[in-house]
């Protein structure tokens, strides 16, 4: 009886307590860089697409959400013809972002991205790439991992360095 | 002329205000339950979330009414109806300030016994027509949790009515003039709080309901306004047993200064909050602790209270 009469006041005190409620539109929390949010494609310092269509996100992704066409331009650089991401599907779980080699495909801080119409969740291309290289500003792909074109090998090509020797522990 | 007017108005006035007041506990309810859990609750409809209510009003009329094709049909439809007209019937002998009542029996209180029992077949056939397990032990628990403290509840009420010496409303309080019955008819005021918990079946007695193993008890099978015929009952049966207490024991309309309907007013709204305050902070009973409650403590605090004011009033003649 006399815990009831003090849960009775403890809870009357209450009143009194700073309220946890975000008032969400108004105000909203503190979303880290790293939060998993809207997908988007960046591209690398020099402006490029970083994308190199090598459909590891589309093969990793556990609800089969995204779907590209890979394509070449005219120096054989591969990059997607369409890049399709399905948000009404999409889970945010990041695996993608962890499967791309590129640093290509990052999730953001972004969550609000409700629409009336479900068609209005798959974003193209267009809608996903960005101008800027996202959360990895100096990351460039075909700098340190090289490709051969025509004509030139691995590392040979300008501002590119040799690619590490993975068999060697020496830095 | 005038007279039939003026009655003609208060029933009105009372049959609006109720239904009005059983809206705005909705939206009461949940904002001091938020208050009380460091939350805000509805505060976005209009200012404070003020037109909450239209909004759920508006939402639970577009609801699909559904009645399951197994249900007794009939009675499925009536019970919820049952509840309301009870408790609306009840608010008939509740004096609001002098000359403010719509009818002032010299019955009054056995009226308001009789209206709280009657209700109590609002649950059981609900339950009942339900068709349902789960339905039917809400429908079961109701029936014998409101019958058992039904007769708590009367007898926690005689010893206000030795004092007043009459059955009527009003007089009882206009017997409060000197000194309310909280105070000479404490043990009784607790019972009757506890007893009229338990009739309006609030938490923490709202075994009838008991979403955590009845799925929703009695009510399990309604839908649309059917099933908000059920929540307005409640909120009206709330605020029927708060304007009860307050006219049985604090006094009605009794105060210095403010005029005798405000002071109604406030002491019933208090009351209420009270109420509220109760859910907010205790658990749900079990039903055999409700039913050891009742029968081993409240029953012999009831007689003892009758006993002790009835030795009292017969020395003082
Ligand atoms: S976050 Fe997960 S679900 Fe969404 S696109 Fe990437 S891999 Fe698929
Ligand atoms: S994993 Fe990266 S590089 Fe490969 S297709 Fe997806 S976004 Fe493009």
């Amino acid at each position: 009886m006399l815990s009831a009469l003090k849960t009775i006041w403890l809870v009357l005190r209450h009143m009194f307590h700073r309220r946890v409620t975000v008032q969400y539109p108004e105000t909203s929390n503190y979303l880290a860089p790293r939060y998993r949010g809207r997908i988007v494609l960046t591209r690398d310092p020099d402006g490029e697409e970083r994308c190199v269509a090598c459909y590891l996100c589309a093969a990793v992704c556990p609800v089969d959400c995204i779907s590209l066409q890979a394509t070449e331009d005219e120096h054989g650089r591969r990059y997607p013809e369409f890049f399709r991401i399905n948000f009404s599907r999409c889970i945010f779980c990041g695996f993608c972002e962890e499967a791309c080699p590129t640093y290509s495909i990052q999730l953001t801080p972004d969550n609000e991205m409700s629409e009336y119409k479900r068609k209005n969740l798959v974003y193209e291309k267009d809608d996903l790439l960005i101008s800027g290289p996202g959360k990895y500003h100096d990351y460039n792909f075909y700098r340190v991992a090289g490709l051969a074109i025509q004509g030139k090998d691995k590392g040979e090509a300008e501002n590119e360095e040799p690619p590490v020797d993975v068999r060697s522990l020496l830095p | 002329m005038r007279e039939i007017v003026f009655h003609l108005l208060v029933v009105v006035c009372v049959l609006g205000g109720t239904l009005s007041m059983a809206g705005a506990l909705i939206w009461l309810e949940r904002r001091l339950l938020a208050l009380w859990q460091d939350r805000y609750g509805p505060n976005r409809v209009g200012p404070f979330g003020l037109f909450q209510p239209v909004a759920d009003a508006i939402k639970i009329f577009t609801k699909e009414d559904w009645i399951p094709p197994f249900a007794d049909r009939a009675v499925f439809v009536a019970a919820p109806a049952v509840i309301v007209v009870t408790v609306l019937m009840s608010f008939a002998v509740v004096p609001f300030a002098p000359g403010v009542w719509v009818a002032d029996l010299n019955v009054g209180l056995l009226f308001l016994f009789g209206m709280s029992s009657l209700g109590a077949y609002s649950l059981i056939l609900a339950g009942w027509a339900s068709n349902n397990k789960y339905s039917l032990i809400g429908g079961l628990r109701a029936a014998a949790q409101t019958i058992s403290y039904e007769v708590f509840m009367g007898l926690s009420l005689m010893g206000v009515v030795m004092l007043a010496g009459s059955f009527s409303l009003r007089a009882i309080v206009e017997a409060q003039q000197g000194v309310w019955f909280c105070v000479t008819q404490f043990p009784a005021l607790v019972v009757f709080l506890i007893a009229g918990l338990a009739e309006t079946h609030r938490l923490p007695f709202d075994m009838p309901e008991a979403e955590s193993e009845l799925v929703a008890g009695f009510h399990s099978e309604y839908s649309g306004m059917k099933f908000g015929m059920f929540f307005v009952g409640e909120y009206l049966a709330i605020t029927l047993l708060s304007a009860l207490a307050t006219v049985l024991f604090f006094g009605g309309w009794l105060g210095p200064v403010l005029p005798p309907l405000v002071w109604f007013v406030l002491k019933t709204g208090a009351l209420i909050c009270g109420i509220i305050l109760l859910r907010a902070s205790l658990p749900r009973l079990r039903f055999d602790q409700l039913m050891s409650l009742g029968w081993k403590i409240l029953l012999p605090v009831a007689l003892l209270n009758i006993v002790v004011t009835g030795a009292i009033a017969l020395l003082g003649k």
